[in-house]
């Protein structure tokens, strides 16, 4: 018997192994894609980038300009991931196993936070364009509608997971429904909720330099228009600008943390 | 005595087949301390869980102090529940909160709506949780959090919340399983010194076969949810030990080491 599982997972291992190198194979051979000359362009590319894409002199000219779309930017994720963050909320309390009113309830409560999650923020901006057109109330909804499906689904499993004997304790007291969520369950689960829309804020900000581009607002429309006027040590500025930006948030974020663990 | 807690015929089934409890029926005295002993998964925590409805139960009728507790609607089922107090192996305990805070949720069936929400307590609910926290001993922790106490320190806080209930019967669900020898002592000391003192009926949920005899008034013996035996500690044998558990003789742990406890 002990045998038989061993070579069950090794045949497994070697079935997927195939069936791996197969889909990588019709993959490529149905795109035409030339192996060899991909690999040989990245010291290529990686030349371009040296030679053009850094930021000189006049660029920081443009840095004013740069800042305040970066601020626009990233006060925009701030109140779209907090804002879906107080709906996400009560969601999750009618979502989660142990604070659901009923069954069904609970049901339809994960099933909107489901479809919101796996429409991808990008498709979302895509989508809104029609109702908003090229505005900032666009990408503002787009980052929104993202936050509030994925925080959903992290509060839910933050609830279940931490307040699970807390609950049963306070409903052997004789506690009411809303005793219990603002008594045992909201304090066990804080901590972690904040530190989930702390991890929502750094990833919209990422997030919202791409929903930019196709909004046309913020800095990644800031960074698109450089880009394709072939101001590039414009653009190389944005994107640093980007990044100095995520980093700092990162570090601020890591440091509510670990002060409010 | 007055009886205070009455099962009859009580059985609970989980889905069509598998049964926890089946044709449960014992009588619990006002102020009596009585252990429940069987091995694991005899359905021992569902019949504590079944008595306030944590649980509830597919069949039969309990009684606790003359009202039938299956027939009580959502409100009644709340007044019931604040004079039963309920203590957890693993403490249930909210654990970023303090130690008093702790010990007031068990104010929380007495409050409104709002007040339980936003936890405002009376002085008088305030100086019961810190006259409770002496008794136990817990008065230097009032203020730190729970989660930075020993288990011992988490189960007397558990004990103290069911006691500013003001109950009229603990259940005690494995409160010792967690514990060293020394905590489980001191927390079964505690729990028969407030069922002496102040006439509190104890119903408490054992693995340990000497302590249930060492501390109970009476044993109740449950195996596949059946209650297999009903009477004094002292009446206990060996061998209705080994019924209780299913077990051939000089297969137990007790057959070598707890005779004397007998």
């Amino acid at each position: 018997m002990r045998g038989d599982i061993f070579a069950r997972k090794k045949m497994n291992a070697f079935v997927f192994l195939g069936v791996l190198i197969l889909v990588t194979l019709v993959a490529i051979v149905m795109t035409e894609y030339n192996v060899a000359k991909g690999f040989t362009s990245i010291p290529k590319a990686v030349h371009w980038g040296f030679s053009n894409f850094y930021p000189n002199g006049e660029s920081f000219r443009k840095l004013p300009d740069i800042m305040m779309k970066l601020k626009e930017t990233v006060l925009v994720s701030i109140a779209a991931t907090s804002a879906g963050a107080v709906f996400a909320l009560v969601f999750a309390i009618f979502g989660a196993h142990t604070t659901r009113f009923n069954a069904v309830l609970g049901g339809i409560s994960r099933g909107i936070a489901t479809v919101f999650r796996n429409i991808d923020v990008a498709a979302w901006a895509l989508i809104l364009l029609f109702s908003f057109g090229q505005n900032v109330m666009t990408g503002y909804f787009a980052l929104f509608f993202g936050s509030f499906g994925y925080l959903t689904r992290a509060f839910i499993e933050t609830i279940d997971e931490v307040s699970g004997g807390s609950v049963e304790a306070l409903r052997a007291t004789g506690a009411g429904y809303f005793h219990i969520v603002f008594q045992s369950v909201i304090p066990s689960s804080i901590p972690q909720m904040i530190s989930w829309i702390l991890f929502m804020i750094e990833t919209n900000i990422r997030q919202a330099t791409l929903v930019g581009i196709l909004t046309g607002t913020g800095i990644g429309f800031a960074f698109n228009l450089y880009y394709k006027s072939m101001n590039y040590h414009t653009a190389s500025l944005v994107v640093v600008a980007i990044v100095i930006a995520i980093l700092f948030i990162e570090y601020i974020s890591n440091y509510v943390r670990r002060a409010i663990l | 005595m007055k009886t205070l807690l009455e099962l009859r015929q009580v059985s609970k089934h989980y889905g069509q087949e598998t049964a926890a409890l089946s044709d449960v029926s014992f009588n619990v005295k006002e102020g009596e301390f009585v252990s429940i002993i069987g091995p694991s998964g005899a359905g021992k925590s569902t019949l504590l869980r079944c008595i306030n409805r944590i649980v509830d139960a597919s069949g039969g009728e309990i009684f606790f102090n003359d009202e039938n507790v299956l027939k009580l609607d959502k409100a009644q089922l709340k007044r019931v529940r604040r004079t039963i107090g309920m203590i957890f192996q693993h403490y249930n305990l909210v654990n970023r909160l303090s130690v008093i805070e702790n010990v007031l949720h068990g104010r929380l069936g007495y409050k409104s709506t709002l007040a339980g929400m936003l936890g405002l307590y009376s002085e008088e609910e305030k100086q019961q949780a810190v006259k409770m926290l002496n008794i136990l001993g817990l008065q230097e922790h009032t203020y730190r959090r729970a989660d930075q106490l020993s288990g011992g320190q988490k189960q007397r806080v558990g004990i103290a919340r069911a006691l500013v209930q003001k109950p009229k019967m603990l259940l005690c669900d494995e409160p010792i399983a967690s514990l060293d020898p020394n905590a489980a002592k001191t927390i079964m000391d505690y729990l028969k010194t407030i069922s002496a003192t102040m006439g509190i009926t104890v119903l408490v949920n054992l693995h340990q076969v000497d302590v249930a005899l060492r501390y109970s008034d009476r044993i109740i013996g449950v195996n596949k949810g059946k209650v297999v035996y009903d009477g004094s500690p002292k009446e206990m044998s060996s061998s209705m030990i080994h019924k209780i558990y299913g077990s051939e003789a000089g297969e137990l742990i007790f057959d070598h080491g707890g005779q004397n406890a007998g």
